[in-house]
């Protein structure tokens, strides 16, 4: 199930440890605080490894930290895709995952359930299960977003259904 | 000038004439009905709904007009729930979805291609109320699962029964999706109301229904989900360009067994089924009864199991048919009853997934529980690092 890749991605992203929902509110805070670390060690992470990859996303939330938005890139042919990100902490974070939406991809492609949130099912979904509470927003960014950009973008290119003019 | 008057004036007319057969369209719908009657004359809508008591199958059909239920999820499962119900002629029904009917819907039952970009309750509230005017109906047009609605659908779920302030007789989840399940799981183990899951699969050839009774069966977090082994070879399982498919017949299924056992449980009678799949692919309907799970990660559910064990349990009485007349008045052949004392097979449980009935299995395999202490490749958020305020965090990640 989890492949060299993935365990790769894996180790360079902190595990979390509190296991506190958005409705609790006390431990939340400290459940936020975790949430940012790892997003902050997953960034500065490829930062300092350029040849893993490039620097591919951006994201901040509301004051509660129960809204997030940002944006993904995903370089295709030396060409940069710039994509908005939005999604919201469900009430039962963290024993579910964040459903990572992409409005902007939706109706285009059939990997996506309404309002563009992008489907998870297969490969990630049993992942985040079997890790509760240890992974967070930035490995559902790693393991979750990552994967689906990497089939979905290159084939929505192919067929003409996203332009780089779009982005420009 | 006059000409377009004259235009104008045909215009309105025709228009007239339109609104007058729409009109005479909805006042075909009949008025409210008081009491339910069992006469049996074609104008009676509940006549062969009250022929169940003079069949004794139901004893006081009459009762489901007290009782009040909450379908969460109103798509290819749950508008069929409702309308079921509706004929049914429930009390009141509370209707939650934040979806808009498509003409996508369109291959399964109960919306219309005319409804499209309504919202799937309005529409829904629209046909039902239609259907049956006696039915209360209540429409919650928002996503269950974010902060902002949960409050709201833990406060409507606990307070819309048919006496306002008292809680729903039943929850039915009809969603297409995890985190709502689990976010109807946690508001009814906190409120402890029983309810019932039901889904059908993406590749909608097998479907199922869960009765969950807090602290009595397990709730949805206790376990893996079940799901119904389609024994399909996963080699030759195509996913690719496609997220879901749906049949109204499996859909239609599902929805019929659980309003089934909905039925049996608010009006009580035969025997509700705790767990009960369907595989369409060979007609199969495995059937289980789930403990909940003394380890589970939802501490309402612990709370749930605490009281159900304090509870005293009901006695079931088993009602003997006393007769003074010998069985048989003759023995001519001399047959007599033996007693079987054969040992009953022993259970393999060590396997997790032995536990369960034939035709099912877990969703995923549990992670086990002792095993809580990250091995030493593993990292753990701040390790070793200053402690910094959330505002220091939510700044410096804005920075890069």
């Amino acid at each position: 199930m989890v492949d060299d890749s993935t365990r790769k991605t894996l180790s360079s992203i902190p595990l979390l440890q509190i296991r506190a929902g958005p409705r609790e509110k006390d431990v939340w805070v400290q459940r936020l605080k975790e949430e940012y670390q790892a997003l902050i060690k997953a960034c500065s992470y490829v930062e300092n490894n350029k040849q893993s990859g490039s620097d591919w996303f951006r994201l901040e939330s509301n004051k509660e930290g129960t809204k997030w938005f940002g944006k993904c890139w995903y370089m295709h042919n030396l060409l940069k895709y710039e994509f908005d990100i939005e999604f919201d902490i469900p009430v039962t974070y963290p024993t579910t995952a964040p459903e990572i939406a992409l409005p902007e991809l939706d109706g285009k492609t059939a990997k996506m359930y309404r309002g563009g949130k992008i489907c998870l099912t297969d490969h990630f979904k049993p992942l985040w299960a079997r890790n509760v509470p240890k992974f967070g927003i930035a490995h559902a960014m790693a393991l979750g977003l990552a994967p689906w950009l990497a089939v979905e973008v290159p084939d929505l290119i192919e067929k003409g259904i996203i332009t780089y003019k779009d982005k420009c | 000038m006059s000409t377009a008057i004259d235009e104008l004036q045909a215009i309105i007319a025709e228009l007239k004439t339109e609104l007058e057969e729409q009109k005479t369209a909805t006042r075909n719908a009949r008025d409210k009905i008081e009491h339910m009657s069992a006469e049996v004359v074609d104008s009676n809508p509940y006549s062969r709904l009250m022929a169940l008591q003079r069949m004794n199958i139901v004893k006081d059909y009459e009762r489901i007009r007290d009782k009040s239920v909450a379908i969460v999820g109103v798509g290819g499962v749950g508008s069929v729930t409702a309308d079921m119900l509706t004929r049914c002629g429930i009390g009141k029904l509370i209707l939650f979805d934040y979806d808009k009917v498509e003409l996508a819907n369109m291959n399964r039952l109960f919306f219309t291609p005319d409804q499209a970009g309504l919202s799937k309750v309005a529409a829904a509230a629209r046909t039902l109320s239609f259907i049956n005017p006696d039915v209360r109906i209540e429409t919650h047009n928002y996503n269950i699962t974010t902060v902002e609605n949960f409050d709201n659908f833990l406060a409507t779920i606990s307070t819309s029964g048919i006496e306002q302030g008292q809680p729903v007789d039943l929850v039915l989840s009809c969603v297409d999706n995890f985190e709502a399940r689990m976010a109807i799981n946690a508001a009814c183990n906190e409120h402890n109301l029983n309810w019932f899951e039901s889904g059908v699969s993406e590749n909608a050839v097998s479907g199922h229904i869960q009765f969950i009774r807090p602290g009595d069966t397990a709730c949805f977090a206790c376990a893996p989900p079940l799901v119904v082994a389609e024994n399909i070879d996963e080699r030759t399982l195509k996913r690719e360009g496609v997220c879901a498919a749906s049949l109204p017949t499996t859909m239609g299924i599902t929805a019929g067994l659980l309003v089934q056992n909905a039925l049996k449980y608010l009006l009580n009678f035969g025997e509700v089924s705790d767990y009960l799949g369907y595989n369409a692919l060979n007609d199969f309907f495995p059937k289980m009864t789930l403990k909940p799970n003394t380890q589970c990660d939802d501490r309402h559910c612990l709370q749930r199991q605490k009281d159900f064990q304090a509870r005293p349990k009901p006695v079931v009485v088993v009602e003997e048919e006393v007769s003074n007349e010998p069985l048989h008045a003759s023995n001519d052949w001399g047959i007599e009853l033996v007693a079987e004392d054969a040992p009953l097979p022993a259970v393999d449980a060590t396997s997790k997934s032995a536990d369960v009935a034939t035709g099912l299995r877990l969703a995923y395999e549990a992670p086990d529980k002792l095993d809580t202490t990250s091995s030493a490749a593993e990292t753990v958020v701040g390790d070793g690092a200053p402690e910094a305020s959330l505002e220091d965090l939510m700044a410096q990640m804005k920075s890069m």
